[in-house]
């Protein structure tokens, strides 16, 4: 059924993302890995905007924006070129922006998503290359601030601008687009979206083919999702009220989960752009055949392949490959020797699920094991290895654990630090099929056998325990695992 | 035609202060910068392509290799307005 799209929602997007996978700065050598540096250790000249310094492009950075330009299926500008957006703050040392204007080096692309009504497709405007800002920190709030801290670290980090056309219907499909384009970026490898503040989005949304209202500065996708159901609620309050719709830029307060209008005194477009006389032009056809020769397989396409090679559901297609770091390692774990359609359900399903539960997000792989950090608190990361999920697999299909013992040692890997593998952790908690209802048969027999040591461990010699547990032992030929025997022992007699 | 108006909106955008008999004087020359234009925009030049920079140099790049970033002292030497690593300025708006 087609969607209707009652209060006629239209959303666009525009997206920066940091070029964080390159080694240096756009216009300088400075270093790009500048995350957990000291203030202003990261910089030179040329990115301190000092008198006199003048920019040399990195060639990657070009590189980069084709292959997300090829990505987004967009026309790739034979001929790009620089210019100046001139404007006054302190983030912005030389007093302008180096950016790009009227021959972005990507235009008309498109990216097809999880719409309302199934697929839908986003145009792509545009996608341009430009230089980062320096970070400001303002000393308490921003209304009451004593003064600024500027830290120049951040400043001249390659990013790509990228503008869609307003074809967002619904703040659900801007979350699956904004989920869409990073999961595409990151398998392109220029990108890393779980470095702090690697995407910063605006969103622009107008109603009943309204004003257009635009909210700057969003962190996160939740974030943009959120900031567009608030302000289609207050534009249709406005109009409900018969008030009308004013155009504006307003701003995203994350914690109040309100966008507040922005008192701006520049006016907006008066940035005076004109070709950066420092830099030339960039030829760039000949890269072309190169870059997409090379280019990676992109998730739409490695989707369609899982579903013909390893014969698994679209459902799960779709969710090993949300996320380049779990396609390769659900590939590797099948190459491993894992049947393909059930490490589908335990990757997708099972693992997908714990680490969600655990606010866990997945950060590497790399080969070995797959890394993940906690979103809220990086220091409670973990990693699992191919290897572990390959020995769970298989324990569970040779039948010789339940699912709900395969779940518990998931689990026990993701919640301890230590290198147990699954084999190790199934022998330690009894959880063999077989093993685990011998133990207790093992555990029945010895009590009703040994009438005597019963009363003297229930009258307290403890001792009777130990001589009760090598029973169990005996029966079991030794497959038992001592602790848990003593564990249901006491149990038992306790009840 | 340039205004007072978009002289003192000029001024402002290059947040410099101008004074009244100023504001004449650069009214006066800015108009004459552009009838100077309008007199270049007689020119046929439909045939001809835009010039863009006036050196015949295309891909003028570096590889991706980092080089050694300034030392933090350094970078803060020539500035007063310091605190705890970060340039420090005066609250914004």
């Amino acid at each position: 059924m087609a969607y209707e799209n009652p209060e006629g929602v239209m959303i666009g997007l525009e997206i920066h993302i940091q070029l964080n996978k390159l080694k240096s700065k756009m216009f300088c050598g400075c270093s790009t890995a500048y995350h957990d540096a000291e203030p202003n250790t990261h910089t030179c000249p040329v990115c301190l905007g000092l008198p006199g310094a003048l920019p040399v492009l990195n060639k990657e950075v070009v590189r980069a924006a084709i292959k997300v330009g090829l990505a987004l299926k967009g026309e790739i500008a034979e001929e790009t070129q620089f210019h100046r957006k001139n404007y006054f703050y302190p983030d912005l040392p030389r007093g302008f922006q180096i950016t790009q204007y009227d021959y972005p080096i990507v235009s008309n692309g498109k990216v097809v998503i999880e719409g309302e009504d199934g697929e839908h497709e986003v145009k792509i405007w545009r996608a341009h290359m430009e230089d980062d800002p320096g970070r400001l920190v303002h000393i308490g709030s921003i209304a009451k601030s004593k003064g600024v801290m500027i830290n120049y670290n951040r400043s001249g980090i390659p990013l790509i601008e990228t503008v869609t056309a307003p074809d967002m219907r619904s703040p659900k499909e801007a979350r699956r687009f904004l989920d869409k384009f990073r999961n595409i970026l990151e398998y392109l490898g220029v990108f890393d979206g779980n470095l702090e503040g690697a995407m910063r989005m605006d969103a622009n949304v107008s109603i009943r083919g309204g004003t257009r209202v635009e909210i700057k500065n969003i962190s996160s996708h939740k974030g943009v999702e959120k900031a567009l159901l608030y302000e289609i609620m207050r534009q249709k309050n406005v109009l409900r009220r018969g008030g009308e719709i004013t155009q504006e830029t307003r701003h995203f307060d994350e914690a109040r989960g309100v966008t507040l209008s922005m008192r701006t005194k520049e006016e907006a477009e008066d940035y005076r752009y004109f070709r950066e006389p420092d830099l030339v032009s960039i030829h760039v056809s000949h890269l072309i055949p190169e870059i997409k020769a090379t280019l990676p397989e992109l998730p739409d396409a490695k989707r369609a392949r899982f579903l013909e090679e390893y014969g698994i559901t679209d459902m799960h297609a779709k969710a090993l490959t949300s996320s380049i770091l779990l396609a390769d390692f659900y590939e590797g774990v099948c190459k491993k020797g894992a049947e393909p359609k059930t490490a589908a359900t335990w990757i997708a399903d099972v693992l997908l699920g714990e680490l969600n539960y655990r606010n866990l997000v997945l950060a590497s792989y790399d080969g070995v094991s797959l890394g993940c950090i906690n979103d809220k608190e990086p220091e409670l990361g973990n990693s699992f290895k191919a290897d572990d999920m390959v020995e769970l697999i298989t324990l569970f299909t040779e039948g010789k654990i339940s699912d709900k013992a395969a779940v518990e040692v998931l689990r026990t890997k993701l919640d301890s630090e230590e290198e147990k593998t699954p084999l190790q952790l199934v022998k330690e908690k009894g959880l063999f099929k077989a093993e685990a209802e011998l133990v207790v048969k093992a555990v029945s027999e010895a009590i009703a056998e040994n009438e005597i040591a019963v009363q003297d461990y229930l009258g307290g010699a403890e001792k009777s325990l130990n001589f009760l547990v090598g029973q169990v032992m005996k029966k079991t030929k030794g497959t038992a695992d001592a602790k848990t025997a003593r564990e249901l022992l006491v149990k038992e007699l306790k009840s | 035609m340039i205004t007072k108006e978009d002289v003192e909106h000029i001024g402002w955008l290059a947040r410099i202060e101008i004074s009244e008999p100023e504001k004449a004087e650069y009214m006066e020359k800015l108009n004459s910068v552009l009838d100077s234009f309008e007199q270049l925009d007689e020119v046929e030049t439909k045939a001809v392509p835009p010039t863009y920079h006036v050196l015949e140099l295309y891909n003028v790049w570096r590889e991706d290799e980092p080089l050694e970033s300034l030392p933090q002292a350094e970078v803060l030497a020539n500035t007063e307005h310091k605190q705890e690593g970060a340039f420090r300025v005066p609250r914004i708006g």
